[in-house]
């Protein structure tokens, strides 16, 4: 399969809000790290699942590779586009071509706009379409998400979390892209109801011919949805491989310790972790997971470890881990 | 059998909204054994949490307790005075509630909220104690860090003195709601350990309400699955989990991805939670459910199903 989009070394630095006293001291912000040169490639009709815990860059990853936070360095090339070159008018261009879907449908639908308005604005910024056409597919991607032609006139907060986040998804499949950035689209949602948005992605998927990055800190949901997935620690990549493969044969002691404390599997002998995430701000030496990590030596502390190419295309970035590489 | 620490008997509480009256929990009954660990499991708007705050007397106008009896430790709680509530709540009955960032006084040092708490209920050295509790938990440098805001703890470290707080003065029961859903799986971990090495430790009983079946499955003795108000299915989790009853606790278990075994499809339930001001008469999840049939439309009682387990569904 070939890659739709090819991620190269990319980093995201923040400059944290300063305050009064450092400013007039004059002294330098201290960044804080999101990615730090994250390479990745998502092929064409897969589905590549991200984890990790919370503010371990994967929102921001995939922000970035849209370009709606600019990446500090490194490389996004979406069909053999080099994304990061582009200028406002062809960028504007290729977001019809790459969509997100956001975490909270509360918070991501404008409250003053009918459902309607919602879905036909970015065909209308896009010059795509007027008068009966518009109407024509904004009818025709309600249905499409499950929702009934009534519910066009109706504003954001007659609806329930779950056709929220149908809407959330009409906005961003009516203009036809062939790549999504899912980011925690089920999180906000009660259980019964995450199911049912997870098979409307997958039907989604399945008809339009989707590609896409399904980001999410439940396990379990990422194992269910993706063909393979890539594991986030402290900005970094840490693992990919085939879904399976990774999530039930881990290799990284933080992706086991990841499935170990996924519930349901008995609270006997879980690897465990050490501590807390460390700030992204002073990001620890040599392998970031070291802090954290049961089996770190001093090589751990003070050299960053290569990202070695396992059989079955798989790869892991530690230097203990697998005992015997192929 | 022993003597239940806590005996809820059926309890109703309601909401008076404009549009007319929301009753949030509808008839629930169920008992809490000394040590035990209860389940409560059910989506949002399951009366759930309802429930456990009429237990700590914290249900406020518009809400009302209507009707039913809540007996803990031999004593009726049910219109106790606000000064014998005061003892009791964080003494004998402790809660943690699911968004430490919000429970936890900003303006206030930690220290300030566990000593608080100690000094209240007429505990001698509180600080000693305050300091023993966070080394507990799992907090480091804890004499330290008594000083600190709750900002300078990450979202675990707040969960973790949250837990702190709640078992200062060794509670009989702790009602933990939803401890772990605004964490991650790993500091979720961490949580539920520490909370059932404690009641290990202390033999204390815990009310573990989540809507997290995992969760259920490992650390809880018996589970009671809500629905709009009202308990579905009540057992021993391992029969529950493993054979299920109610079509309800059947469309839960079948819609959430299950990461030991993804070859399972996952199959959603269809519609929604109905709307609790306008509730069927029958069976509530009667109009979500792939097993109806016209006698789900009368009053379903809940029905005793072999040992300890009680099903609310006419196919049973």
């Amino acid at each position: 399969m070939t890659a739709l989009l090819r991620v190269e070394n990319l980093v995201k630095h923040y400059a944290p809000g300063q305050g009064l006293l450092s400013r007039l001291l004059g002294q330098k912000p201290r960044m804080v790290q999101a990615l730090n040169g994250v390479s990745l490639e998502i092929r064409a009709g897969e589905t590549l699942g991200l984890i990790g815990e919370s503010g371990c860059g994967k929102s921001t990853f995939g922000r970035a590779i849209l370009r709606l936070h600019e990446p500090t360095s490194g490389s996004v090339r979406f069909g053999g586009t080099d994304v990061l070159a582009l200028d406002p008018a062809a960028l504007k261009a290729m977001r019809r071509r790459m969509q997100i879907i956001f975490q909270n449908p509360y918070a991501s639908l404008n409250p003053r706009k009918t459902v309607a308005q919602i879905l036909a604005q970015p065909l209308r910024l896009h010059g795509l379409a007027s008068g009966a056409e518009l109407q024509e597919r904004v009818r025709a991607m309600l249905a499409h998400v499950g929702l009934r032609p009534s519910h066009a006139e109706r504003y954001p907060h007659q609806f329930s979390g779950g056709q929220r986040q149908r809407i959330g998804i009409a906005r961003a499949l009516i203009l036809n892209p062939e790549f999504v950035v899912c980011d925690e689209p089920v999180s906000a949602l009660d259980v019964s109801i995450q199911a049912q948005i997870i098979e409307l992605l997958a039907r989604l998927k399945r008809e339009l011919g989707l590609t896409y990055l399904f980001i999410s800190h439940d396990i379990a949901v990422i194992g269910y949805v993706s063909d393979r997935v890539a594991v986030m620690y402290l900005g970094e990549i840490v693992e990919t491989g085939p879904a399976r493969a990774v999530l039930h044969a881990p290799q990284h002691p933080y992706t086991k310790a990841l499935m170990s404390a996924v519930p349901g599997g008995g609270a006997e002998d879980r690897v465990r972790l050490l501590g807390d995430l460390p700030s992204p701000m002073d990001p620890p030496p040599g392998c970031r997971f070291h802090t954290r990590c049961g089996f770190a030596t001093d090589l751990c502390r003070s050299t960053v470890p290569p990202q070695r190419a396992l059989q079955g295309e798989r790869m892991v970035a530690c230097h203990h881990f697998p005992e015997t590489p192929p | 059998m022993t003597e239940p620490l806590l005996e809820i008997t059926d309890l109703r509480v309601a909401f008076h909204a404009r549009h007319g009256k929301v009753r949030a929990v509808d008839g629930v009954s169920l008992t809490v054994a000394p040590g035990e660990c209860l389940g409560i499991v059910g989506e949002s708007g399951s009366g759930k949490s309802v429930t456990f705050a009429a237990v700590m007397g914290l249900i406020r106008p518009p809400g009302r307790i209507e009707a039913g009896r809540i007996r803990f430790a031999g004593r009726d709680l049910v219109g106790l005075d606000a000064a014998s509530y005061r003892q009791l709540r964080g003494r004998d009955i402790a809660m943690t509630l699911q968004d430490a960032q919000t429970s936890l006084n900003p303006a206030l040092t930690v220290g300030t909220q566990i000593i608080e708490v100690l000094a209240a209920h007429g505990e001698g050295n509180a600080r000693a104690r305050a300091v023993e509790m966070m080394t507990m938990v799992g907090i480091p440098a804890a004499e330290r860090r008594l000083g600190d805001y709750p900002h300078q703890f990450s979202g675990g470290m707040r969960q973790r003195m949250m837990v702190a707080i709640a078992l200062s003065c060794r509670p009989k029961l702790l009602i933990a709601d939803e401890p772990t859903t605004a964490l991650d799986v790993t500091i979720q971990a961490q949580v539920l350990e520490l909370i059932a090495s404690i009641r290990a430790k202390l033999g204390m009983s815990v009310v573990l309400i989540t809507h997290d079946l995992g969760v259920v499955a490992d650390y809880c003795d018996r589970v009671a699955v809500m629905y709009a108000g009202q308990i579905v299915e009540a057992g021993r989790t391992a029969d529950i989990i493993g054979s299920p009853r109610h079509p309800y606790t059947e469309g839960l278990l079948a819609s959430v991805p299950d990461l030991h075994n993804l070859d399972r499809p996952i199959r959603p339930i269809e519609g929604q939670v109905p709307d609790l001001i306008d509730l069927p008469p029958g069976c509530r999840f009667l109009p979500r459910c792939p097993k109806a049939r016209p006698d789900c439309a009368k009053p379903v009682p809940m029905r005793a199903v072999g040992e300890g387990r009680n099903v609310r569904c006419v196919l049973t």
